[in-house]
């Protein structure tokens, strides 16, 4: 083999970084190092698809759209319209969901320049808040779950039977706000908790698979919600209707600004701030989160390393149960005060998001946050295109469900944006599969 | 056929995984590719096999320009490779898998599996490769599934076989069976690319030998070099392949079993009746072949496995119905047989990694709340005590060569104050340089007096390491003995001849 000089050795480089000017390659090994790897500029990317997604559905199911190409067969010169057509369209959608959830700009200027008209202008930011807050709280339940390697799909009725706790305590006992406040969230709390303990003993102790376990007893809790609501204790006084007691003054989480200013916003915010502090206390900061953290990654290094495997599975899912179960008492107590037969239901059911959002957060408590924003902005401002433009509401359901595909999937994400795997790169998913 | 490599240059960014590589393979030729862990023995045989496209340089065969752009060409090429781990279906046949993705048909796509395992039995008889036609994969022992791949390869008229650490899974009896095989292959005018890290085969069995280092070849050898010649190349610094011990000089027993006995998964009887001790500042070495029942003697010690009956006692306290956790305060260091499965949280980082079972320790952490700042001196104390070779701490175990995912291991159950250590098959895939250094802290482990465990399907390593040596056959002790025993004598311990037949 010595005899081949080196010399012989056909060169070549196929090495792109290495062309083009200085300032050119310079970008290019700086686009490389900050987008190749990062999951938050896959998630910024996903979310980009998301829409762009929603954009050509728009563009394709919209009558007066269709009708503007439509009459490009008849005549060439149409296409112009045809093209601005799709634009204000698509714009106008777009534009609606954006003054619906955050701010429209022409009132918030003359709010500005007047000092008028302040809760009007601040009612779709508010309105995303108040959506948000309830999914915050459940989706880091759901997501300190999938970081232990467990699926709690149950989170929907464990906040059913948290808001149902919460709700009794809130409007069957008589006490100063002092006292009466915290007690209903420890209702809310311990009833999420109590409907998270079973699927966890279940698993820890049988084996049974808590995905199946979990999905089921959502049925369970359906069941109980519409025997509460038409039993005697519970049951709205003078009401033969699904509709529980109304809640205290004394128990409910007040709006932010006053009752007056009609923004629904409350201190429920408060609540859920303090669930972000915990949960990043939990899982970057405890031992008890260190231990979750391990048992998800690799049990079998967690069990040869003392981690009692039971234990975390039954504790991971008394928090995740009793957030879930805090979010429900939250969304009773900050918006209706009471309970109907329809609460968490179908496309109320924050719980279900809650797996989507904190897929689309990596699990992690400030990811959770910005992704319930989202989804819950694209949920207010999707009432306000329909409202204003016919475009039904489900748009707004059909960019969240793009997204969490596209976050789902990072390698088409990268292979659409050319990204770069880096070296040292892994692929890392967000859940695990059902084989554990 | 003759294969031949040109200046083959392979690189995952700015990383080097195979630099101008050239090497020739004659036919009925065994080469041998002998390198560490990571040197990028096995990116190039990806590369060969078409799984990975070299950014520069060309492969030859028989003499002609051939790019190799994806596997099934390779196999239309003639190339066959057996893989370190097992492309094999465990619950179809022989026959079955060896025909799977090309299957001889009948009328109604029916597949014709009598043409298959007279296929088999023709390839069987002419290579000497012994296998039945009908056994389901799952029965069968390692040994043989390596037969059914290489006969696979054989099945698509493969010229060239590429071996990949094929002797890592294998007992010596199935090593000594693959050499056989090898040996035949060659004789018929197969071409063989051996790829390994272990010294001694290269020797055994190599017609040339070919060493890489960092992505690089480094030289040529013949099988005639001596081990240390080859050592020092492979690493590029003289390497110490025998232990020094400071004089043998026991204390105390440390650890005693009494008549241990321990069930395996499937509920039979793995350990039967095991009794030792062993005694502050000695090493116990337990050898025997693999699935004697040393992996659940391990895990019983270490509470991962229940005692049936027995006792097991560690400096005068009954341990044997304890946790893991309570096993690990105990003072039991552990390191496992499985160090990616058991011992490591790949996709944690390296810091991490190294407070695994500690976490809630001072001063790793206060009322529930971890103390970072400690866990990270820590880390940088121990990367720097044990020579781990990491970009940072805060990277990934999964970054990290093989031979310093086990220095974790090592830095961490060594640096926790620990009474006595249990090793299971502590230096398996590791390249001769991490090999020394994890027998080095082995030995300043039992040189501070403490006891130690060390069980190892390495002969070699047994007989360096251990001051006794202990081995296991079909869960029992079948004799222990002192260093100085002849290898004939110690193989029929483990062959299950008791002390007095085997005359020890």
């Amino acid at each position: 083999m010595s005899e081949i000089a080196p010399a012989e050795i056909p060169q070549g480089s196929n090495e792109p970084v290495d062309e083009g000017p200085v300032w050119a390659r310079r970008t290019s090994a700086l686009w490389v190092r900050y987008t190749s790897s990062s999951p938050i500029v896959i998630a910024a990317l996903a979310v980009f698809l998301g829409l762009v997604f929603g954009a050509i559905i728009i563009a394709t199911t919209t009558p007066a759209v269709l009708d503007a190409w439509r009459s490009i067969f008849h005549h060439w010169s149409g296409l112009p319209v045809a093209i601005k057509v799709t634009f204000d369209n698509v714009g106008s959608a777009y534009r609606a969901i954006f003054t619906g959830s955050v701010v429209d700009p022409q009132g918030f200027w003359h709010s500005l320049t007047t000092g008028k008209g302040w809760p009007n202008t601040l009612t779709p930011i508010s309105e995303t808040f108040t959506y948000a807050t309830p999914l915050v709280i459940v989706s880091i339940g759901v997501g300190i779950a999938f970081q232990t390697g467990l699926f709690n799909i149950g989170a929907n009725g464990q906040a059913v039977i948290g808001g149902i706790a919460g709700a009794a305590v809130g409007s069957m006992l008589h006490l100063p706000t002092i006292l009466h406040l915290p007690l209903t969230l420890l209702g809310g709390i311990a009833g999420g908790m109590l409907c998270g303990a079973l699927p966890g003993v279940l698993k820890a102790y049988t084996g049974a698979h808590e995905v199946i376990v979990t999905l089921m007893f959502n049925y369970v809790t359906y069941a109980f919600l519409l025997y509460a609501v038409l039993s005697t204790p519970f049951q709205q006084p003078g009401q033969s209707n699904d509709i529980g007691r109304t809640m205290d003054p004394s128990a409910i989480l007040a709006p932010l600004f006053g009752t007056k200013s009609g923004l629904r916003v409350s201190y429920g915010v408060f609540v859920a701030a303090a669930v972000v502090v915990f949960a990043w206390w939990l899982l970057d900061r405890s031992s008890m989160g260190f231990d979750f953290r391990v048992t998800g990654a690799n049990p079998a290094a967690a069990r040869a390393s003392g981690i009692n495997g039971r234990r975390v599975i039954v504790v991971v899912f008394l928090i995740s149960g009793g957030l879930a179960g805090l979010a429900g008492l939250v969304q009773v107590a900050s918006t209706t005060h009471y309970i109907d037969g329809g609460f968490l239901i179908g496309n109320a059911g924050i719980g279900f998001t809650a797996i989507t959002v904190a897929l689309l957060g990596r699990n992690r408590p400030m990811g959770i946050v910005w992704a319930s924003l989202l989804f819950a902005a694209l949920g207010v401002g999707g009432r306000n295109m329909q409202a204003s433009t016919g475009i039904p509401l489900d748009l707004a359901t059909v960019i969240q469900s793009a997204i969490v595909l596209f976050v789902a999937t990072p390698v088409l994400v990268k292979e659409i944006f050319r990204l770069r795997a880096a070296p040292t790169a892994t692929v890392q998913l967000a859940t695990k599969g059902w084989g554990s | 056929m003759q294969l031949e490599l040109r200046g083959i240059t392979k690189r995952f960014g700015s990383f080097t995984a195979n630099d101008q590589i050239s090497l020739k393979v004659e036919p009925g030729q065994i080469h041998s590719l002998l390198g560490e862990n990571g040197a990028g023995k096995s990116t190039l045989m990806n590369v060969l096999f078409g799984l990975l496209r070299p950014d520069e340089g060309e492969i030859l065969i028989d003499g002609v320009v051939t790019p190799i752009n994806d596997s099934g060409e390779a196999v239309r090429r003639g190339i066959g490779m057996v893989h370190q781990h097992f492309m094999l279906v465990p619950v179809f046949t022989v026959a079955e898998n060896v025909v799977l993705g090309f299957e001889p048909k009948k009328s109604f796509d029916r597949i014709d599996y009598r043409a298959a395992t007279e296929d088999i039995r023709r390839l069987s008889q002419e290579f000497h490769l012994e296998v039945d036609p009908d056994a389901v994969i799952e029965n069968l022992p390692v040994g043989l599934q390596q037969r059914v791949e290489i006969l696979k390869a054989l099945s698509h008229d493969a010229e060239l076989l590429i071996l990949d650490e094929p002797t890592a899974v294998l007992t010596p009896q199935e090593i000594d069976a693959l050499m056989d095989i090898m040996r035949s292959l060659a004789a018929a005018g197969k071409s063989i690319l051996f790829i390994t890290h272990k010294l001694k085969e290269v020797k055994a069995i190599a017609d040339v030998i070919t060493v890489i280092r960092h992505g690089q070849v480094v030289g040529t050898a013949e099988p005639s070099a001596s081990e240390s010649e080859l050592a020092s190349l492979m690493v590029g610094r003289d390497v110490q392949l025998t232990v020094t011990k400071s004089t043998y000089d026991p204390g105390d027993e440390v650890l005693e079993v009494r008549d241990l006995v321990v069930l395996d998964d499937r509920g039979l009887v793995a350990v039967n009746g095991v009794s030792f001790d062993v005694r502050a500042g000695e090493v116990l070495a337990l050898a025997g072949v693999q699935g004697n029942g040393q992996t659940e003697l391990v895990e019983a010690l270490v509470g991962m496995r229940p005692v049936v009956s027995g006792s097991i006692t560690l400096k005068g306290r009954d341990i044997t119905h304890l946790s893991p956790r309570d096993a690990l305060d105990a003072g039991l260091g552990h390191i496992p047989e499985d160090r990616q499965r058991d011992g490591l949280v790949l996709s944690m980082s390296v810091a991490d990694n190294l407070v695994l079972n500690t976490p809630r320790r001072a001063p790793f952490a206060r009322r529930g709340t971890r103390n970072l700042a400690a866990v990270k001196e820590n880390a940088q104390r121990l990367v720097r005590e044990f020579d781990i070779r990491t970009t940072s701490i805060e990277a990934p175990a999964s970054s990290l060569s093989g031979g310093n995912q086990q220095k974790v291991i090592v830095a961490r159950e060594l640096s926790r104050n620990i009474e006595f250590l249990v090793a299971s098959q502590p230096t398996r895939g590791l390249d001769v340089g991490s090999i020394e250094y994890v027998h080095r802290q082995f030995i300043e482990h039992r040189n501070r007096g403490n006891g130690s465990l060390i069980v190892s399907s390495e002969l070699d390593e047994v007989l360096a390491l251990g001051d006794r040596i202990a081995v296991m056959f079909e869960g029992r002790i079948s004799g222990i003995v002192d260093p100085t025993t002849s290898r004939e004598d110690i193989g029929l311990l483990m062959a299950g001849h008791t002390t007095e037949v085997a005359g020890v």
